[in-house]
């Protein structure tokens, strides 16, 4: 059973923005889904583990990078070559 | 080689983005049109994965599948629509409005690749890409009357495929017949060693009609009390055609069953909320309000820019992998992950495919779900084909109330061959 | 204290289960080196970047773009083992990496990549000089993990605060050591990273000299002596400061000071002290409270899917180590007759030792000597790497010392005229040419006879003196011949003369 303070919880840890509304509906919501999720509480471990792929490795060698326009294009806010980002202080 | 002029009208809301004279060269698919779904990068087309976050934004470089297309001579005409980053399963999710089902437009195409079937089915294209994480190229094609395949995990390359659930997920073929899914598979199983998680396994293989002494099993659970009396009954008489051509029918249990939609729902939102967290508008996308501080920032991005759903399931997610709560729910679900692969194991020693309904009930009337679990649930019959990473197939196989069903078929690790041989079987034992 | 008190406490055994006036530092480090590899850990791009414009050595990889997958560097995880074998590690059957999640500008997928659950190796040991001998340190695990990017903060006086953005140095390879908290002090934590840093240098697997190529965290806690040994864990009220991100040997010592001395005063006013996260201010030499909630942080670890786990037990089995600081620390007091201390002065950086081995040749002592004790001050002292020494130049010099062509003193100007061109840039003169422009060569028996007669006229009193028998006087007349030969004569020399040649006395 988890509370609305528990929603806002993770929300806070997820860091995603959530209004009061949601907040209301995806407690009913979670509290819902992890009633279902309790079923994975009976599992228990088999013995079989395949061997899976392992070791899958890259030489070191220099392949080019793209070129700093390209790494740019895309962004909404850079200045002098750097991205621009809000400030985290 | 040439331009293809794409101008067909789209009435359905399959696509988000359309090229309308799209470059074509020579290969097996020489002057294709092919539509591709949007969650996968096609340099300098705008890819959205149906989401407003990532509006805007051209990816500098082609996914591997791209590449192999193009290098077969197709024309990438579009990009289709689909719930945001997958998240779905009806492309109600989208954010830029719904596809509708081109066999009736007041119902849901399937989801989350409802723009790749409803493209397909409507004849706008004659092929498509999809991806399928719990069934998202199975569901919509099944739905939509068209035939969609979720290759083995590892046969085709996630390079450029913008992640939902890495462990999950697999890019795969919609098409109208299996023909021409085979044809795809050939072209798109190229190795690529830039995919550490992919299997060095090219698809070779025209498809054989010949299933004589096949072993088909049938899960009781695919035929349990969620299921639609009429789309069972469908399915059923589908696999009857089967064993009229030479196969045998033999009934079979999955216990794994159980808690396969749990951990498929624990397994994706917890991969989901880590790989959803570098939509911050810094590199791309439309950028965070600069004039606030990082996290208040990041966070109002996240809220004006993900949906309801995507929303909802990166704070499960991130809940499922919070300290105090990772081994309840994480590691349970990864447990529960290698049950439901030693049952297909175990099953593969007994039988060579198995065989059952795609979806548990036709397509819903447009708006029909809204609660999050009822619509998780109807992944049932889909998810643990992707839990254990095995090929599955859905092919057309008649109608309920005028609505399309599928038949779902599995196969082995590295068993698409005959996952394609069944369907294909089917296909022409239908036409026969 | 009193000879009394001495008497009363002598029979005494501190009880350690009451916390007594007899503290200890208790200290761990986590210590992260960029590993000296050609490409990035997870994709090609060069890791040459220091001197190029921002956000030129990216790609769709280490810029996390979406659909972009990571790849293994081969050699990162050779250079990885390599330390952890020289570590003596345990290395685990199957290692995996994993993804560390929190939300940063600097990290451009909100995760890092790096390893938890199971980590390449864990149990080692490096061997230190500990304030009271020898002591192990235990490594508890050695690991990898990918550099985020660079942050510059902007802003703040004329225009509101911002930040700057770049991923040159995203997905660079580093290499994190942790330690068990053994240390006892801030000079053992530097001697432990002298050592740890010699021994990266020596597998050729860092290059200490890359701004920025090696941070450090430092936790640190005061508890009554024998408390933790006994208990496993400190005392509650005494805390345990973690101090992120200090970037420099000389910085850990300093924070690690100023911490002992900030947390005295505390626990001396019988405050409690929190368990909290300091950040180091290197231009200040002090501590502060950091403001970010390191502490609460919940990563929520979970293994990454997008690559394959590593078993690498038995590749690390044939991995052959070259000479290490020890051995060849040994090899120096057998092979060059080095004194102990030379020798662990001579091996304690790499650099030192292959320039040592150019030279020694001439005569192993002297060149112990004038490399241990003189050259590497005087590079320091310019802060010039020795690398920029000419070997031969030095063998020069040596030879001239050895020949007794000059005194140690005109050694010495030599070698700082030499040094002081260096650091300018210009070409430099060989010690030869150098001792001939500046006329540094020993004065002969003659030259040296014709300064002491000299001497002797100018300075009856103190001839008389000696003549007395006051042996002061002697030392007076040889400084006066110091002084006027500049130096060019060994002092050695200049006394043995004088007595030679001075008047004896009667008594």
């Amino acid at each position: 059973m988890i509370s609305e303070r528990d929603v806002k919880h993770i929300a806070e840890l997820a860091d995603i923005g959530i209004s009061g509304e949601e907040l209301d509906e995806f407690t009913v919501q979670f509290n819902d889904i992890l009633d279902y999720f309790d079923i994975l509480d009976q599992v228990e471990a088999e013995a079989t583990k395949e061997t899976d792929l392992y070791n899958v490795f890259r030489e070191d060698v220099v392949t080019p990078s793209l070129p700093q326009e390209e790494v740019l294009c895309n962004a909404g806010e850079k200045e002098d070559g750097f991205f621009r980002a809000p400030r985290v202080m | 080689m040439g331009r293809l002029h794409f101008s067909a009208p789209d009435p359905y809301h399959a696509f988000i983005t359309r090229i309308p004279d799209a470059e074509y060269g020579e290969g097996r698919l020489s002057g294709e049109a092919v539509a591709v779904k949007d969650n996968i990068s096609t340099r300098g087309i705008p890819t959205t994965c149906g989401s407003r976050i990532l509006e805007g934004y051209i990816p500098p470089y082609d996914a591997h599948v791209v590449e192999l297309l193009k290098a077969d001579g197709a024309a990438i005409v579009g990009k289709t629509n689909m719930d945001e980053f997958g998240m779905g399963t009806t492309t109600e999710n989208s954010a830029f409005g719904p596809t509708l089902n081109p066999a009736d437009t007041g119902r849901v195409p399937g989801g989350s690749s409802g723009g790749s079937a409803a493209a397909v089915a409507s004849g706008m294209v004659r092929m498509a890409l999809g991806t399928d994480t719990g069934g998202s190229i199975r569901c919509p094609s099944a739905f939509c009357g068209i035939v969609g395949m979720k290759p083995t995990y590892g046969r085709i390359s996630r390079y450029g495929l913008v992640a939902y659930a890495n462990s999950l997920e697999q890019i795969g073929p919609m098409a109208r017949n299996v023909s021409d899914i085979s044809l795809l598979m050939e072209i798109l199983t190229a190795h690529d060693p830039r995919d550490s998680t992919s299997i060095n396994c090219p698809y070779c293989h025209k498809p054989d009609p010949d299933i004589h002494g096949l072993k088909i099993g049938v899960p009781e659970e695919y035929f349990g009390e969620g299921v639609d009396a009429r789309v069972a009954s469908t399915v059923w008489e589908a696999i009857s055609l089967l064993e009229r051509r030479g196969a045998e029918i033999i009934t079979c249990r999955m216990p794994s069953m159980t808690y396969a939609l749990a951990a498929y729902y624990v397994t994706c939102t917890s991969e989901a909320s880590s790989n959803l967290a570098r939509f911050d508008g810094v590199r791309y996308g439309p950028p965070a309000e600069p004039k606030k501080q990082w996290h208040d920032s990041f966070q109002e991005r996240r809220r004006e820019g993900f949906g309801k759903e995507v929303r909802r399931r990166i704070m499960l997610g991130t809940f499922a992998l919070s300290s105090g709560y990772y081994g309840k729910y994480y590691a349970k679900a990864q447990t529960a992950r290698q049950n439901v692969r030693n049952d297909f194991h175990r099953l593969f020693c007994e039988v060579d495919v198995l065989a059952g309904p795609t979806m548990p009930t036709i397509a819903f009337l447009l708006g029909e779900k809204s609660d999050p679990l009822s619509m998780y649930l109807s992944d049932i019959l889909t998810v643990p084909a992707n839990l254990a990473g095995v090929p599955a197939i859905s092919v057309p196989c008649g109608t309920v109330d005028g609505m399309p069903a599928g038949l779902q078929i599995m196969g082995r690790w590295c068993g698409d061959e005959q996952v394609i041989d069944v369907a294909y079987a089917y296909e022409q034992g239908v036409s026969a | 204290m009193s000879p009394a008190s001495l008497h009363k406490t002598a029979g005494k055994i501190p009880d350690p289960d009451i916390p007594s006036e007899e503290d200890e530092v208790i200290i761990g480090l986590e210590v992260h080196c960029q590993l000296d590899t050609r490409t990035k850990l997870f994709c090609g791009c060069s890791t040459d970047y220091r001197d190029d414009d921002p956000n030129t050595h990216v790609c769709p990889i280490c810029m996390g773009l979406p659909g972009s997958l990571p790849r293994v560097n081969k050699k990162a995880v050779e250079y990885a083992l390599k330390v952890a074998k020289a570590l003596n590690c345990r290395v685990l059957e199957e290692s995996e990496f994993s993804r560390k999640n929190y939300f940063y500008p600097d990290l451009d997928k909100g995760f890092q990549i790096t390893q938890y659950d199971k980590p390449l190796a864990v149990e080692g040991v490096l061997e230190i000089e500990g304030d009271e001998g020898d002591k192990k340190v235990r490594i508890t695990r050695v690991h990898m993990e990918e550099d985020p990017g660079r942050l510059v903060h902007k802003g703040g006086t004329d225009r509101p605060k911002y930040t700057l953005v770049d991923y040159n140095r995203a997905g660079i390879p580093l290499i994190e050591m942790v330690t068990e908290p053994d240390l006892r002090s801030p000079k053992e934590a530097r001697r432990f990273l002298n050592k740890l840093r010699a021994t990266l240098e020596y597998l050729a697997v860092f290059d200490s000299e890359k701004e920025g190529s090696l941070r450090v965290d430092a936790n640190i806690s005061i508890q009554p002596k024998g408390w933790f040994e006994k208990h496993g864990k400190g005392l509650e009220e005494r805390g345990r400061v973690e101090i992120k991100n200090i970037s420099s040997y000389k910085g850990v010592e300093k924070a690690l000071t100023f911490e002992i001395t900030r947390q005295k005063n505390l626990i001396r006013r019988k405050q409690k002290l929190e368990s909290t996260t300091r950040h180091f201010v290197e231009t200040r030499g002090i501590t502060t409270s950091s403001r970010s909630k390191e502490m609460e942080q919940d990563y929520r670890y979970f293994p990454e899917p997008d690559l394959k786990p590593l078993r690498v037990c038995e590749w690390c089995d044939h991995i052959e180590l070259p000479e290490l600081p020890d051995a060849r620390r040994a090899r120096f007091m057998d092979q060059y007759g080095c004194s102990p201390n030379h020798a662990r002065t001579l091996t304690g950086d790499l650099r030192l030792a292959v320039f040592y081995e150019k030279v020694a040749d001439v005569d192993n002592q002297l060149a112990a000597t004038w490399v241990a004790d003189t050259l590497l001050g005087e590079l320091n002292y310019r802060d010039i790497s020795i690398v920029d020494m000419s070997p031969s130049h030095f063998i020069e010099l040596l030879e001239l010392l050895r020949e007794d062509v000059i005194t140690d003193k005109s050694g010495v100007e030599v070698l700082r005229f030499i040094l002081d061109q260096l650091k300018e840039g210009c070409t430099c003169e060989a010690p030869s040419a150098c001792v001939t422009r500046l006329n540094l060569a020993k004065a002969g028996d003659e030259g040296l006879d014709a300064v002491i007669n000299e001497v002797i006229g100018e300075q009856p009193q103190a001839v008389e003196d000696y003549r007395c028998g006051r042996k002061e006087a002697l030392n007076f007349l040889v400084g006066q011949v110091m002084r006027k030969t500049r130096g060019r004569v060994d002092p050695g020399d200049v006394n043995r003369r004088l007595r030679e040649m001075l008047p004896k006395g009667g008594t």
